[in-house]
């Protein structure tokens, strides 16, 4: 049922930065909860690298086949409704890449993801990035690849910057512990992310009271 | 994809067995006999099996027709078949008519070989583990060590969580399909209602009827209605029959008016001339007994641990007998007991019925979960 290492291989180079960055925060054999996991690619590459215990969280039909295909578990929810079946702090990590900015219970599911999890990684795309910046300073709304859709067919609900992320955080009593950042080439950016970065990606955990 | 096919035509089988099997209630079934079906192929590593376990009112005939009743198609006959989601060209396919049934296996209907009359009211209390304990030996004597998956839906989808919990070494992959863990006060209570038309039926004889010559068929027929009403959602009843009238105007009579009661009373009318009254009460007792939390103070992740197979858990949105929140208690339980599990909800308007239908999300779902399985 795994997916054969040829292919894991040959896959490997196509995944997002933020997938890849994010892969060096997560141990082996931990338990690894992916909301909003789509056809599962991160989970399979964590699981042929890192040899993680994962299950994804999808609504999407057609991706929960993709990820029965590839092996993954996956487990259809409306992520919105949140994570009232899973148990306190029964996971290692519980990510989420680039879904927040389409929920919109955006509260409610940072909570939840630190209940079931004891550590958290979010991604999101930077509307602060300076390209984007540019754009509206020159009248109009930023279309690029981490913001690839147009203001009237955007799937996005919540519009946010790393500034916006942090504050919101410290405001929920969220420790953010770790932060990286990539541009719009992928590349990634050492500094000063609410400005230089495309694409953020948050390691956070609950602040210690 | 090549173009589904039928299995064509196929024989029930039957195994007789010496051997007594102890019964969960305490009785022992001295002897008896499982009747089943087969289609496909058993491969040189026997490693392809697949074993359709059978809901209340099934049987051993899963998919194909009979040669002599080229009409009686298998009650999952869209779901197993050459090119069909559970290939039988991939997958060696067993269907078992369950013990206590009335389909060839040994149930109250056959005779008492202590009496020489008809078990009756006299049949053993059988339960969901005693099913899998007589599955398991028909697959010793076909030579299965170990089922590449156990597939059910309903009462079926309890056997197959049953199986990965009673040898969970002789099964890889589960598929357990609009099911519960466990009946709710509600679903009793709806099965209680059809046992008591069904005992409180004169014809019932304390369960003896057979030899009075008649058939607790009132009773019968309504415990179908019952279920029947259940089987189905609001909504499909709304779009299927809605306020529609039988014979176009209201007559102020108790004859069937509505086209509900029409559907109902055909339902109740077909089930009670071939179903047996004793298998009906004893079907529904194994169900209302099936708590594989019961022995683990409730705790349904703590039973599940010693699984070793992966699961496969779909429900079904309209469904309301057993509905997607049943399901995800199984999920959850599998989840924080570290199993596989691939969990699908999907968007029907037919409810519990909708297991048996071939709903194009719901068959792309099983059949992802089979192509994944290697033999």
């Amino acid at each position: 049922m795994a997916t054969s290492d040829r292919e894991t291989v040959h896959r490997a180079p196509t995944l997002r930065p933020d997938l890849l960055a994010l892969t060096e925060w997560i141990a082996p054999g931990e338990r690894v909860l992916d909301l909003g996991c789509g056809d599962g690619v991160l989970l399979r590459h964590l699981i042929d690298t890192k040899g993680v215990v994962g299950y994804g969280i999808e609504n999407d039909p057609a991706r929960i086949v993709a990820c029965i295909e590839r092996g993954i578990n996956v487990i259809q929810s409306d992520l919105d409704e949140g994570l009232a079946d899973l148990q306190d702090g029964h996971f290692d990590h519980v990510i989420m890449s680039q879904a927040l900015q389409a929920m919109h219970n955006t509260q409610g599911i940072l909570r939840e993801m630190l209940r079931v999890g004891r550590e958290a990684i979010v991604s999101f795309p930077n509307f602060a990035f300076w390209k984007h910046r540019k754009s509206i300073l020159e009248g109009r709304m930023p279309v690029s690849e981490s913001l690839p859709h147009q203001w009237f067919n955007t799937p996005n609900v919540r519009f946010f910057t790393v500034a916006d992320f942090t504050t919101l955080c410290s405001l929920l009593d969220i420790e953010v512990r770790e932060w990286r950042g990539f541009d719009d080439q992928g590349r990634p950016v050492q500094e000063d992310l609410n400005f230089l970065a495309a694409l953020a990606i948050a390691r956070i955990g609950r602040a210690a009271p | 994809m090549k173009h589904p096919r039928s299995v064509g035509f196929v024989e029930a089988q039957k195994a007789h067995f010496d051997e007594p099997l102890p019964l969960k209630a305490g009785r022992v079934l001295p002897q008896y006999d499982l009747v089943y079906e087969t289609y496909g192929t058993l491969n040189a590593a026997r490693s392809n099996a697949v074993l359709v376990c059978h809901a209340l009112s099934g049987s051993h005939h899963v998919a194909g027709v009979y040669r002599d009743d080229p009409h009686n198609v298998g009650w999952w006959d869209n779901l197993v078949g050459p090119g069909k989601p559970l290939d039988t060209e991939k997958f060696f396919v067993i269907g078992v008519n369950n013990l206590g049934g009335c389909f060839g296996s040994t149930g109250p209907v056959s005779i008492n070989p202590a009496t020489g009359k008809p078990w009756g009211a006299d049949f053993p209390f059988v339960t969901v583990e005693d099913w899998v304990n007589a599955q398991a030996r028909l697959a010793d004597r076909l030579g299965i060590e170990r089922f590449a998956a156990v597939i059910g839906g309903s009462l079926g989808g309890m056997q197959a969580l049953s199986w990965s919990l009673q040898h969970p070494e002789r099964v890889r992959h589960v598929l357990a399909i609009a099911t519960a863990p466990k009946l709710s006060a509600q679903n009793i209570a709806f099965n209680e209602v059809a046992r008591q038309a069904i005992l409180s039926d004169p014809d019932f004889h304390g369960g003896n009827y057979y030899e009075h010559g008649v058939v607790p068929k009132q009773g019968l027929r309504l415990a179908r209605m019952i279920g029947h009403i259940t089987y189905l959602s609001d909504d499909a009843m709304a779009e299927k029959f809605g306020r529609a009238l039988r014979h176009g105007i209201t007559r102020y009579s108790y004859d069937t008016e509505f086209e509900i009661e029409s559907y109902l009373r055909y339902q109740g009318d077909k089930f009670a001339r071939f179903f047996d009254a004793n298998t009906y009460l004893l079907t529904t007792r194994a169900l209302d007994y099936y708590d594989p939390a019961a022995d683990y103070g409730g705790d349904l992740a703590a039973a599940l641990a010693r699984a070793e197979a992966a699961f496969l858990v779909v429900a079904f949105t309209t469904d309301w007998r057993f509905s997607p929140a049943r399901s995800r208690e199984i999920v959850s339980a599998l989840v924080h007991s570290g199993k596989d599990v691939c969990y699908a909800e999907i968007d029907s308007k037919a409810g519990h019925d909708s297991f048996l239908l071939e709903h194009p999300r719901y068959h792309a779902v099983l059949r992802a979960y089979f192509n994944r399985i290697e033999v």
